[in-house]
């Protein structure tokens, strides 16, 4: 455990930040695009953009489980306590995220429905056992981090035969959405602002604990198809600082590869394991709905039909439900980086942690929240 | 002069029994457990009297009374349990208006089933937290719930404590220049709870704070009466103690986080786990704000205590329309130290 320290030496940090600066090239653009709200979090929580050249401009990325989950989905989740009388197990964060007409989980809680908060789908698993005559639903929800130990218990609850245990499934694939923030056409300003590189970001911070999952193999599409830099990094500071070093450097030379700063747990073929069991359990859904991204061809997982037993929408008959957001909520526009969570009208007036309207607000990775705990006194400042 | 002491058929069966519905109901049951289990640990005159209150002679001077419910999953924990923590609890609060505390009392919600002998642990950990405190426990409340309507054992005390002439601590005295003073490293009570409840496949060496800290107040206090605010950064950690005495003394506070004590495995087990330490209970620290010219006498005062040898001067309170409590982090960037909204909770990206 002792390696943390050296990952949070400021001297190292203050080199690092040295180096960036000198090897800026004051006529280019290095809009650099971090995927993962964890690293969304890390940037915020150690004041990072304080340290960088004012050339160097960092865009959050809609790498948030919690963010990209459509209203619909929640809804649907909503419905289906309330109606079915299940236990639906969810992590904490999802008790928060507002459906339709900004009804929540933690809202129906109080109304009287059975959710329970857990750390884990093991915890789910333990509280199926524990209620034997009870339906127990877990809320699945993340991307390829999450999603193998979620397929670890399915094949659990299969060997157990544990026939009150089910899935709602959420899972969704990074990937893909990679490359529809690279596909998407740029709205006007930012083809204005776009003078030197074409598109919105000129490069990626790729994701940490997915990338120890996928491998980096899984990011060459955004090399060779769209020719921008990708360097997976770790998600302590000083590999935040030391990806942008990297990219700043293929930006320098006109280069676009997929690199790795965060060798220590990510390999090219990620972990082979845990993608069996991911590959035993899930399949690709045609298409699936993202907050702000829309609907994504090939873009999540859905329960193989030999796990049918366990699929809490085969079982329920869960509907699909469109659900609009908030009028003024800007979400969609903020996980594609479009927006700063400062532009939107209502962020840190109408819509705070504590009364969030958009579900970037919600979760400690979500970008307004990040905004929000860390950066407030910015805009006070300015305004 | 003691009551005639009951004698009983059979005498309380401390290793297999378990609490039932009559040791609450005030009948012979209830009589037993009280002499058996409580009065044979708190013992002194005042319980041995057994009326319903306490009767008590107090300096003079200005009182502080403070209340505190404790609930805890674990109810044992490393460095601790739920009944050292409801004495220290108390007298903390009590302490941190700069009072010497006097008496305490503690009332007890049990649940049926629970084991008498775990009950048993709970009571002589209190028992020695309070004698350690030298502070008597002088009354007290028993009832018990059905099964299933309580999490084993709740406990709530109440302390009184009187203040020394001439101190005047307050969260509302935070004043623009004061210095910020930080007893010890944070987050070991929360983390230690935290490790043992999720049963974390963690070797971790860290053990709970828990401590009462009357004694070292009453160091501080003799060294600099003037001690402007003192708050024990408990449950919301750091971050809510500060962002309460900022509000309630309309100020802001700037603080150097590489200044923030913080031990290694508790940096490592946030670090896995995604939360911050600065959020992260405690029980055994203190946070004081002071004048900046007594800082150094204070810190002084603090590190020659046991349960001060680790402050630090973290950072000073300056004037900020907005109340914000903001960080310098190790790096050399800037952040917000924000209150808490809903659970701290481990990240799961
Ligand atoms: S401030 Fe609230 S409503 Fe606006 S984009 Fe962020 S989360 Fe959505």
């Amino acid at each position: 455990m002792k390696y943390l320290d050296e990952f949070r030496d400021g001297r190292l940090a203050q080199g690092l930040a040295a180096r960036i600066q000198r090897e800026i090239e004051p006529d280019r653009r290095y809009a650099l695009m971090e995927f993962c709200g964890g690293h969304t979090h890390a940037i915020c929580r150690h004041g990072i953009e304080d340290l960088l050249p004012a050339e160097v401009r960092l865009i959050h990325g809609p790498g948030c489980p919690v963010c990209v989950l459509p209203s619909g989905r929640l809804q649907a989740a909503i419905d289906l306590v309330e109606r079915e009388r299940v236990i639906l197990c969810s992590y904490g964060d999802l008790l928060r995220v507002p459906g339709a007409q900004g009804d929540t989980l933690l809202k129906a809680k109080a109304r009287g429905a059975d959710v329970r908060m857990v750390y884990s789908v093991s915890d789910a698993l333990e509280i199926a056992r524990a209620h034997p005559d009870r339906p127990v639903v877990f809320f699945a929800i993340g991307f390829e981090t999450t999603t193998p130990p979620t397929a670890v218990v399915l094949r659990q609850a299969r060997r157990e035969k544990l026939g009150n245990f089910s899935v709602y499934c959420n899972h969704v694939l990074t990937p893909p959405a990679l490359r529809a923030l690279l596909a998407t056409d740029l709205p006007p300003p930012f083809q204005a602002a776009a003078t030197r590189g074409t598109g919105l970001v000129d490069g990626f911070i790729g994701p940490a604990h997915v990338s120890t999952i996928i491998g980096t193999r899984a990011y060459e599409f955004v090399a060779t198809e769209y020719r921008r830099p990708l360097v997976i990094a770790g998600f302590e500071p000083l590999d935040v600082l030391q990806s942008i070093l990297m990219l700043v450097r293929q930006i320098n030379a006109g280069e676009a590869r997929v690199e790795n700063e965060y060798t220590r747990a990510v390999g090219p073929e990620g972990n082979r394991k845990a993608q069996q069991w991911m590959d035993e359990v899930f399949e690709v859904h045609p298409s699936f709905e993202w907050r702000g991204l829309g609907e994504l061809p090939n873009s999540a997982l859905a329960i193989r039909p030999a796990f049918a037993d366990w699929d809490a929408e085969r079982r329920f008959a869960v509907p699909t439900i469109k659900a609009s957001d908030h009028k003024a909520c800007a979400c969609g526009e903020v996980l594609r980086g479009i927006k700063r969570p400062e532009e939107c009208k209502v962020f840190a007036s109408a819509c705070t942690p504590d009364h969030p309207l958009g579900s970037c607000m919600v979760s400690a990775e979500g970008a307004c929240a990040a905004h929000y705990h860390y950066g407030r006194f910015r805009q006070a400042v300015t305004a | 002069m003691s009551p005639r002491r009951e004698t009983y058929a059979r005498k309380l069966d401390l290793t297999r029994g378990c609490v039932e519905i009559g040791h609450g109901g005030g009948g012979r049951t209830m009589a037993q457990l009280i002499e058996e289990l409580f009065l044979a640990a708190f013992d002194n005159d005042w319980l041995r009297a057994q009326d319903d209150c306490a009767r008590l002679t107090v300096p003079t001077g200005r009182l502080v009374m403070a209340t505190d419910s404790h609930v805890v999953s674990p109810l044992f924990f490393p460095g601790g349990d739920i009944g050292c923590l409801s004495v220290h609890g108390t007298l903390n609060d009590v302490a941190m208006a700069g009072a010497r505390p006097l008496y305490l009392a503690a009332g007890f919600i049990l649940e049926e089933g629970f084991p008498l002998a775990d009950l048993q642990r709970i009571v002589t950990s209190m028992a020695r937290a309070a004698q350690a405190a030298e502070v008597p426990i002088v009354t007290g409340d028993t009832k018990v719930v059905e099964r299933g309507k309580g999490d084993g054992v709740f406990i709530t005390t109440t302390g009184v404590g009187v203040i020394p002439a001439g101190v005047d601590i307050s969260a509302n005295r935070a004043q623009p220049g004061d210095a910020v003073l930080l007893s010890g490293s944070l987050g070991e009570h929360g983390m230690a709870v935290l490790a043992q409840r999720e049963n974390l496949s963690f070797d971790t060496s860290i053990e709970s704070d828990t401590a009462a800290l009357h004694g070292l107040v009453a160091a501080m206090v003799a060294a600099v009466p003037d001690i402007h605010c003192l708050r024990d950064p408990t449950r919301g950690g750091l971050s809510s103690a500060l962002n309460e005495i900022a509000r309630q003394s309309a100020v802001g506070m700037r603080l150097r986080e590489a200044a923030i004590p913080v031990k290694e495995p508790v940096r490592a087990l946030c670090e896995f786990l995604g939360l911050d330490p600065l959020y992260v209970a405690n029980e055994g620290k203190l946070l004081a704000i002071c004048p900046v010219e007594v800082a150094e006498t204070l810190l002084a005062a603090m590190r020659a205590h046991p349960l001060g040898r680790e402050a630090a001067l973290i950072g000073e309170v300056v004037a900020d329309p907005h109340g914000f409590v903001e960080m310098e982090t190790v790096f050399g960037g800037h952040r917000l130290v924000d209150w808490l909204s809903g659970e701290q909770l481990p990240r799961i990206c």
